[in-house]
């Protein structure tokens, strides 16, 4: 298990490799499709937000206020990370982002992305709600609530052992594309041996 | 319809917050029987606290609280109407609640007006049957799982599947392979052969009523749901993707007559945050007891 703290540096970021699991602590942003297709169009970052070093979480939290008027994070699983795949990899290169939080893994061009700029992709355990949202401790900020809506604002978030896995390192290697050559794999030995019924 | 109300609201809280017995004996199952210390472990530790805590704090089990899915077993005589509105009325206030998060968009504008409620939601299918017994089962499938689904109309070239249920394995375990790393697996599947497409999807769906331990009555076809677990669990796909020996937890299948020129195989796939509950109800509406 490795503790990561924000900001990444380039060389921690180097030392992942595919199949380390994580524990993050320090500052997260959420984004999902709206922030990334905005800041693919050339959109600038608000005022008070810097990824350089950062990781970006796609996830559209559940956020209440509570009776003293305070943020709360309820629940706070990753969201599909495939739709942000045409313009990760912009956005890694040009505001140094050095990790990617999400699900399902990503394409081609965030791997290379990663590997060029030194960014990791960390898989959290969709579904995870719950387990996720206990180790958001305090939301900082948000940011572009009222032009996105809250699933899809920028919610700067304070976490501490944010447990996730790394799948895209910075080395070229993933996770998702060796799973699925093995998996394909053994399928192909299997209906090749298995009895016609 | 007071009582109703309450009870189809309590309904919507407890699927929301729980995974039924039988699901998570199957998922307490497959942590035991994953490597220690493996990726695929700590995912599962993750899913199994992730269960205890949604259930201790009764909140969503995950954010995401699907599409809303009643089936209601109904006697003759049952006003479907006025317990349609009923059950409307119960999602909009139970989103109120937090026990179902904002999660119905219009398909033509994009607007959320954040009830749950609009055009095809939530979704009830009513059954007559001859007992006087009103059971209400509910299934909130999630968007993630939902979009790794497949139909396939046999013969399908790529996988090589003829029509015959060699075909249907093929396709199925296609199904498994491609859902991979996406829709949060370990997953379930639910599956017709047969039907019209729309059929077939809706029949594949109702498949998530069946308990996981329960044995399919057509032996055919209770042979089949165990090799398809078990050869996708030697895939070595794993919880997350992330590898390892439990890809799926279960598979029910069910067959739907079909017109000689179709052959369909519709596969629908729930995630490990498989929600399905029912009640029975008394005549006055109240919850008499629980079905899972
Ligand atoms: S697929 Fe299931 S567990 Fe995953 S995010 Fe969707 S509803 Fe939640």
């Amino acid at each position: 298990m490795i503790s990561l703290t924000t900001p990444l540096t380039a060389e921690a970021v180097r030392n992942l490799k595919v199949g380390d699991e994580v524990f993050i602590s320090g500052i997260v942003c959420t984004g999902r499709d709206a922030v990334h297709k905005y800041l693919h169009e050339g959109g600038a970052l608000p005022e008070g937000v810097n990824l350089s070093g950062g990781i970006i979480y796609h996830c559209g939290p559940v956020v209440i206020k509570d009776a003293a008027g305070a943020w709360k994070v309820v629940a706070a699983g990753p969201t599909t990370s495939t739709r942000e795949e045409p313009y990760q990899w912009q956005i890694i290169r040009d505001h140094q982002v050095r990790g990617v939080i999400g699900k399902g893994g990503m394409g081609p061009r965030t791997q290379a992305a990663c590997k060029e700029y030194g960014c990791v992709y960390l898989h959290a355990v969709g579904g995870a709600a719950q387990v996720l949202a206990e180790c958001v401790k305090r939301v900082r900020n948000v940011y572009f609530l009222e032009k996105f809506g809250s699933p899809e604002a920028i919610w700067e978030l304070e976490v501490e052992n944010f447990p996730a896995v790394v799948t895209i390192d910075a080395h070229g290697r993933s996770l998702h594309e060796e799973v699925f050559k093995a998996s394909n794999a053994a399928l192909s030995g299997h209906i090749a041996s298995a009895p016609a019924h | 319809m007071h009582s109703l109300l309450e009870s189809l609201i309590e309904l919507i809280r407890r699927t929301s917050a729980e995974v039924p017995d039988d699901v998570h004996r199957a998922i307490v199952g497959s942590l035991e029987n994953e490597k220690k210390g493996t990726i695929a472990e700590s995912a599962l530790k993750i899913i199994e606290r992730n269960i205890d805590l949604a259930k201790r704090k009764s909140q969503p089990l995950c954010q995401d609280t699907g599409s809303v899915l009643f089936y209601v077993d109904a006697p003759i005589g049952l006003d479907q109407i006025t317990f349609a509105e009923t059950a409307r009325e119960a999602v909009k206030q139970a989103t109120k609640k937090g026990y179902l998060r904002q999660n119905s968009v219009d398909s033509l504008t994009g607007k959320n007006d954040g009830t749950n409620c609009g055009p095809g939601a939530p979704t009830l299918h009513f059954h007559q049957h001859r007992s006087p017994d009103l059971q209400v089962r509910l299934v909130l499938k999630g968007g993630g799982c939902e979009n790794v689904g497949a139909q396939y109309s046999l013969p399908d070239e790529a996988t090589g599947a003829n029509r015959d249920l060699n075909g249907c394995r093929r396709v199925i375990l296609d199904a498994v392979l491609q859902a991979q790393g996406k829709g949060c697996g370990p997953g379930i599947l639910g599956v017709c052969i047969g039907g019209d497409r729309a059929t077939g999807y809706e029949w594949s769906k109702t498949q998530f009523l069946r308990r996981l331990d329960d044995v399919n009555p057509v032996p055919e076809l209770a042979a089949l749901e165990q090799e398809i677990v078990k050869t996708s669990n030697d895939l070595g796909i794993g919880p997350m993707g992330f590898g390892g020996k439990t890809t799926l937890l279960g598979c029910k299948i069910v067959t739907a007559n079909r017109v000689p020129a179709s052959y369909f195989v519709s596969v629908s796939y729930m995630c490990w945050a498989y929600r399905r509950q029912g009640i029975t109800l008394d005549s006055s509406g109240a919850i008499q007891g629980w079905l899972y």
